[in-house]
């Protein structure tokens, strides 16, 4: 009997030595893991100058939080969810990550959080598109940050249907990303009063868009709508300009561009063309004074995911700080209860589906008179509230927020 | 209006056409892996690289010195042709006479070599580059818009195309290539020094890579990845034409631009795995390819 007394006195002695560990860093190290596409497709949206956009964080933060060091390991996912899955697995099981942070293509980050949400640790994701990550996929392991495909939808559609396009043509990648986008877009345009006459689905990647944009013009319909990112769009947009799509009166609609994509067309091609962004970094001083860092450091202006990938880096270190833990449940706790207020976001709420739910802004492409350097690229056109952008809870298919 | 198949015969038309243009880039392709295939026995992977090095070539000597379209067009594949004879020297040469699996990993490895150094430098996003003035705008066919640049991509496709099989199968120069791969030290018997003729040729060879990135420039994403997807297309297309046939690489290359041109219309999504289909086909029906001779 003594025997199994000291035994139960030990596993409980142990037990309460466990979860006392909780509340503390483990191994006196915070360490994030930074996993991006570092050199394919979606390289510059992200890629080596996220990588910056963290150690800025972390340097700007102190280099350490409640006396324990900050470590950053980072791997390229390569776009593959296989490769990715093992990379974050290692690092989970025997690196002792504590926190995910990049994760880009939505595929990616799909397989990521399920390996996040079995061992428990957390992810935050600046880089996906697809809204299913905070919908059907999510877990209460991961917050998405930065943007997703439901305001994308909401700002440029709705905005370009009120402008009179009542008949939409849709070019779709022709996988999850671009199937969620497709699907959000066509809602927007039918709740706004317009139709979608026809939808056709590209092979991605495609480097040829001559014959869609043909179909597209033979189509007739008022609005080319292009549900795709990256080389994709910029292809697409180039073919579309010299096919004089829109010369013979079609209005071309880029539902996902970011920053380095407009640079990469060019103010002549891409002028006037509308799209939904998270961030700008020409939009005030804070956004200005923080991009000039980041351009001296990298040489480019920053996409809202590098801004995006700094702004919830600092927000999880304080969180850390605060609870003075790296248990996952317990940061993201203290980072659902804190209002993001810096230069990324005002007012920025994390909702329980792990949504950060902020302010998008509509934008236009300025033309090479108005733009004033190469980089002098958008002028903001409109205010998204957040809670107008973001598909509403009440909507949601997370198990987190239907269980309750 | 007339429809076969529930699609307008006019959309069908410009299909047709643009199929034909996106076929002229795969037969300039496909005729260089042919050259260097057909002479020099090399599998080479870095094909799609030096289609890039041409674009990026095209752009980079405009951005940089000023050089217009036109003296690019000629200079960029000189350019990327002399870097292809180094290459060939320095390290082809060297493995010349192993079994071609040799060729194919170290032209790969050159290949990933190559893209990850310019991505590295200039990213993925592409670089721009602006249409020259005079092919600005278009005509209209009645049945389609073409703008005038992509006219001139067929024209200019098709004569260094013809000049290439002209150069191979009726010059003099030609036989002495032709022969040089046959039998090297008959050759060398003659007097003829063999070793600059297959510099020349993979140097050849390449150029005409260079050269359909340079045509690609203003009408393509010039970025350091642009060749990697393009590469496994035309090397399905020198498969269904036959490895090492000149002819049946440039018509090959016309007929799957046109084979996947229709795709996009019927079965959009099936367009990037229609060519591979074909080459499956091929493959179990007559192994040599179309225009191959029977091992």
């Amino acid at each position: 009997m003594t025997i199994t007394k000291k035994l139960l006195t030990s596993a409980v002695a142990s037990a309460m030595l466990v979860g006392g560990a909780q509340a503390e860093i483990s191994n006196d190290t915070v360490k994030i893991g930074y996993l991006a596409d570092m050199s394919g497709t979606y390289r510059d949206l992200a890629g080596p100058n996220g990588l910056t956009a963290l150690e800025m964080a972390i340097s700007d933060f102190g280099g350490t939080v409640n006396g324990a060091k900050i470590e950053v390991v980072s791997a390229d996912d390569r776009n593959s969810p296989d490769s990715s899955s093992s990379t974050v697995r290692r690092w989970v099981e025997n690196e002792d990550v504590d926190m995910v942070a990049g994760l880009v293509a939505s595929s990616v980050t799909i397989a990521v959080s399920n390996i996040l949400e079995e061992s428990n640790k957390l992810g935050i994701v600046s880089g996906s598109a697809a809204s299913s990550i905070t919908n059907e996929h999510c877990t209460p392991n991961h917050i998405h940050y930065v943007y997703d495909t439901y305001p994308l939808a909401n700002g440029t559609a709705s905005a370009v249907v009120k402008e009179g396009g009542e008949t939409w043509f849709i070019l779709t990648a022709d996988y999850a990303f671009g199937h969620a986008l497709e699907n959000d877009v066509t809602r927007v345009v039918e709740e706004n009063g317009g139709e979608v006459i026809q939808t056709v689905r590209h092979p991605f990647p495609t480097s040829d868009f001559s014959s869609f944009i043909l179909q597209a013009q033979s189509s007739g319909a008022d609005v080319v709508a292009l549900a795709n990112a990256g080389a994709d769009t910029t292809n697409a947009i180039t073919t579309a300009g010299e096919f004089g799509l829109t010369q013979s009166g079609q209005t071309l609609a880029a539902l996902l561009l970011f920053l380095t994509d407009v640079h990469a067309l060019g103010a002549q091609t891409a002028q006037g063309i509308q799209l939904t962004t998270g961030w700008y970094w020409d939009m005030n001083d804070e956004t200005r004074e923080w991009s000039d860092r980041f351009m001296e450091e990298t040489g480019v202006r920053p996409t809202m995911v590098h801004a995006g990938i700094y702004s919830s880096t600092i927000q999880y270190l304080n969180a850390v700080k605060a609870t003075g833990s790296d248990d996952s449940q317990t940061v993201r706790k203290q980072m659902m209860d804190t209002p993001i207020n810096d230069m990324f976001a005002k007012n920025g709420i994390i909702r329980e589906d792990g949504r950060m739910v902020h302010d998008m802004y509509l934008a236009e492409v300025k033309t090479p008179e108005e733009s004033e350097n190469e980089w002098d690229l958008y002028e903001i056109v409109r205010t998204i509230p957040g809670d107008e952008a973001y598909r509403p809870l009440s909507e949601s298919k997370c198990k987190l927020v239907t269980q309750n | 209006m007339t429809e076969i198949l529930g699609v307008p015969v006019a959309v069908l038309s410009g299909q047709l056409m643009l199929g034909i243009i996106n076929g002229s880039f795969y037969a300039l392709l496909s005729l260089g892996l042919a050259v260097i295939f057909g002479l020099l026995k090399i599998i080479n992977f870095a094909h799609g690289a030096m289609y890039m090095l041409g674009a990026m070539c095209t752009v980079l000597m405009f951005d940089v010195f000023g050089i217009n379209y036109w003296v690019a067009l000629f200079l960029a594949p000189v350019v990327v042709g002399c870097f292809g004879i180094v290459l060939e020297y320095f390290l082809l040469r060297r493995i010349a006479g192993q079994d071609h699996i040799y060729s194919l990993l170290l032209t790969f490895g050159i290949a990933l070599i190559l893209q990850g150094l310019l991505t590295n430098i200039y990213g993925v996003s592409g670089l721009r580059y602006s249409m020259p003035e005079m092919f600005r705008g278009g005509m209209n066919l009645g049945f389609m818009f073409l703008p005038y640049y992509r006219a001139w991509v067929i024209v200019a496709a098709l004569l260094v195309c013809f000049g290439t099989w002209f150069m191979i199968e009726k010059t003099r120069l030609g036989s002495y290539l032709r022969a040089g791969t046959e039998d090297s030290q008959l050759m060398q018997g003659f007097g003829i020094n063999v070793p600059l003729l297959i510099s020349l040729t993979y140097g050849f060879g390449v150029m005409l890579a260079a050269f359909a990135g340079a045509l690609a420039a203003p009408i393509y994403s010039v970025s350091p990845v642009m060749g990697s997807n393009i590469l496994i297309v035309v090397f399905a297309v020198v498969v269904i034409g036959g490895m090492g046939s000149i002819a049946g690489a440039v018509i090959t290359g016309l007929m799957m631009g046109v084979v996947e041109g229709f795709t996009k219309v019927f079965y959009p999504e099936g367009s990037a795995a229609v060519i591979f289909l074909v080459m499956v086909v091929v493959l179990l029906i007559r192994p040599s390819g179309l225009f191959g001779k029977e091992a």
